[in-house]
């Protein structure tokens, strides 16, 4: 791991908000009193007459997000994840989904990888309360060149759009060249593998990697598939990998339901597919302070642990 | 549009003309909610008056231009009165008058609350109470960074200012000196479970507003005239948004539902409908009396 190059997805955003600023006049920029986190700063800093600062008020900050983009403004707003959603849930379905506002929440510090927080501060139910609201998208992306990719693909879009990256520095999976053809909706197969497949999203795309390594030493072949858009899922994809690969595993830094986990088996279910098939995420339960790894660890969330899931899996 | 007007002095007759203007609306919010056999009559009928203020004198906007970027905006933050917002909507020009029986029905582009996807003139989705405010910040913010001349007008009702996120707009709009934003609170006292000071105490309404840094008017919301006055102040202030409390009677223009919080969502039936169509057409009588009187006076 330690050779890996790495890089913050947060910063990754704020690079993108400042170039996107050049490009759409129209762009403008809310924050919650965490600018310096979330890195909106970059973008307050380049162009502060665009960029509101809103306060320890998160509620309102979504409504007046809605409200710039009934005049035709693109707002992106930012604070971490369980502030973006959970908190402001109902200013979020009346205001933007139902509304069908052109606003683009964008939330750092999701899953538990946010550490020694603690579970306050771990969001592990954004994904699923995003999932369930008609009009929204919901995306994650994995390391930071696909982050910038994503924001620049949802300044384009012209419907609500939650995305949610993490804390930690991530390693770099991409090249910007690999992305040229990134499109929301539809999934990545980063690997290819015949035994079984990983459908992994954000920042759990990086280990199922790794396990993919370690399980091609015991002469056990995985696909790995980047989910970055939750909703719309790649159907097609998740079908097609259930053809060729006889198990699949999903894998998030997110709670098993309602998440990329259930979207999967919501799919598989009502096509009647039968694959082996396991949930890895957080399993109903509040998680607690640590670091990232040994959070992962615990929880098991990691390289390590989707070893011993395909192994398992694949016995049966 | 979006040009500064000069304060326009209304004659009698014109005032009494939206005086009639303001009963038509009232027994159309009657039939409106008898027809869909549900919806709130209480708040609806309470905020007639300034409705009929600000679109058809104050505002600059344009029914058959629904979406021009320059125009002024109203938001209704208290959605459940939506009846009086689409009857308004609807004799000044956006849709249909005929619409109006479709009310809370279904394919209908009138929908129980406002949604601004389904109807000409409405700007925002609003019954989750607390949400107006904000939203019309943002719409003000947006103003300023274009330097347009346009307004934002804001309703609320008086219980609607319980919700917590009120306070945050309130104090981000003060920070930002929105002194395009003018907000109103239809102050009649009354909520669901009963009198405002009994269920969760209000006052001092305008103390609370002005400690937030809002310049704060007061005035009977059912007189049209003061209340066109009170627009044109809050025009002219700068650096400081403005709410104007207009105080008023939940249930305005019906005798048997004034100050009666039972209408706060009950709608009425025949015998009460044909009651209090009756009293709004005496009242209606009696004005178009009142602009024979000034005409044949001219």
């Amino acid at each position: 791991m330690s050779s890996k190059l790495m890089f913050n997805p947060r910063n990754a955003y704020g690079q993108a908000l400042v170039e996107l600023g050049e490009k759409y006049k129209n762009l403008v920029v809310l924050d919650a009193d965490l600018s310096k986190s979330t890195k909106t700063i970059m973008f307050a800093k380049k162009y502060p007459e665009r960029f509101f600062e809103m306060g320890i008020a998160e509620a309102n900050m979504i409504s007046t997000a809605a409200g710039f983009a009934s005049c035709g403004k693109i707002p992106f707003v930012s604070t971490f994840a369980v502030f973006a959603t959970g908190r402001v849930y109902d200013q979020i379905r009346m205001d933007i989904a139902y509304s069908r506002a052109n606003v683009k929440i964008f939330a750092t510090h999701g899953g538990i990888s946010v550490g020694e927080d603690g579970a306050s501060h771990q969001m592990i139910e954004d994904i699923a309360l995003m999932r369930a609201l008609p009009n929204m998208s919901v995306l994650a992306p994995s390391d930071a060149i696909q982050t910038k990719k994503i924001v620049y693909l949802m300044a384009q879009n012209k419907d609500p759009i939650y995305a949610r990256v993490g804390r930690a520095d991530a390693p770099i999976i991409y090249s910007e060249k690999e992305l040229q053809k990134l499109k929301i909706g539809k999934g990545i197969l980063v690997e290819e593998g015949k035994d079984i497949t990983f459908i992994a999203t954000g920042t759990m795309v990086e280990p199922a990697l790794e396990a993919r390594k370690m399980l091609k030493k015991s002469g056990i072949s995985a696909r790995v598939i980047d989910m970055h858009t939750i909703k719309p899922l790649d159907e097609n994809l998740v079908l097609k990998c259930a053809r060729e690969t006889s198990a699949i595993i999903t894998a998030e830094e997110h709670s098993i339901i309602g998440g990329l986990g259930a979207a999967v088996a919501e799919i598989l279910a009502e096509k009647n597919i039968k694959t082996m098939f396991y949930r890895m995420g957080i399993r109903d339960v509040f998680c607690e302070s640590g670091s990232p790894a040994e959070l992962w660890e615990k929880y098991e969330l990691n390289e390590k642990h989707m070893v011993k899931r395909a192994q398992n899996i694949l016995k049966k | 549009m979006g040009s500064k007007k000069q304060m326009k002095k209304l004659s009698q007759e014109e005032i009494i003309k939206l005086d009639l203007m303001a009963v038509r609306i009232r027994k159309h919010i009657i039939e409106m909610l008898y027809k869909a056999k549900s919806g709130h009559p209480g708040g609806s009928l309470s905020a007639v008056d300034a409705l009929v203020a600000l679109y058809f004198v104050h505002m600059n906007h344009n029914p058959k231009k629904p979406k021009d970027p320059n125009r002024d905006r109203f938001i209704l933050s208290k959605g459940h009165a939506a009846p009086a917002l689409y009857a308004t909507l609807a004799e000044i020009g956006y849709f249909d008058v005929k619409e109006l029986e479709k009310l809370r029905k279904i394919n209908s582009i009138l929908q129980g609350h406002p949604v601004c996807t389904y109807t000409p003139g409405v700007e925002a989705s609003t019954g989750s109470l607390g949400h107006g405010l904000s939203f019309s910040n943002g719409i003000a913010l947006s103003g300023k960074l274009d330097n347009k001349n346009y307004r934002v007008y804001c309703m609320m009702g008086d219980g609607e200012t319980g919700e917590g996120q009120i306070w945050e707009a309130a104090a981000v709009a003060s920070h930002y000196k929105l002194d395009n934003l003018t907000a109103m609170i239809d102050r009649n006292y009354l909520q669901i479970d009963g009198n405002t000071e009994e269920v969760l105490k209000l006052e001092s309404v305008k103390e609370r507003w002005s400690s937030f840094g809002w310049y704060t008017i007061e005035l009977d919301g059912h007189n049209i005239q003061k209340i066109l006055e009170a627009l044109e102040k809050a025009e002219n202030n700068k650096n400081k948004p403005t709410i104007i409390i207009l105080n008023t009677t939940k249930g305005k223009g019906v005798s048997f539902m004034e100050n009666n919080v039972d209408f706060h969502g009950v709608p009425p039936n025949q015998m009460e409908r044909n009651l209090a169509i009756e009293e709004l057409t005496q009242l209606e009588k009696e004005l178009g009396a009142k602009l024979n009187e000034q005409q044949t006076n001219v």
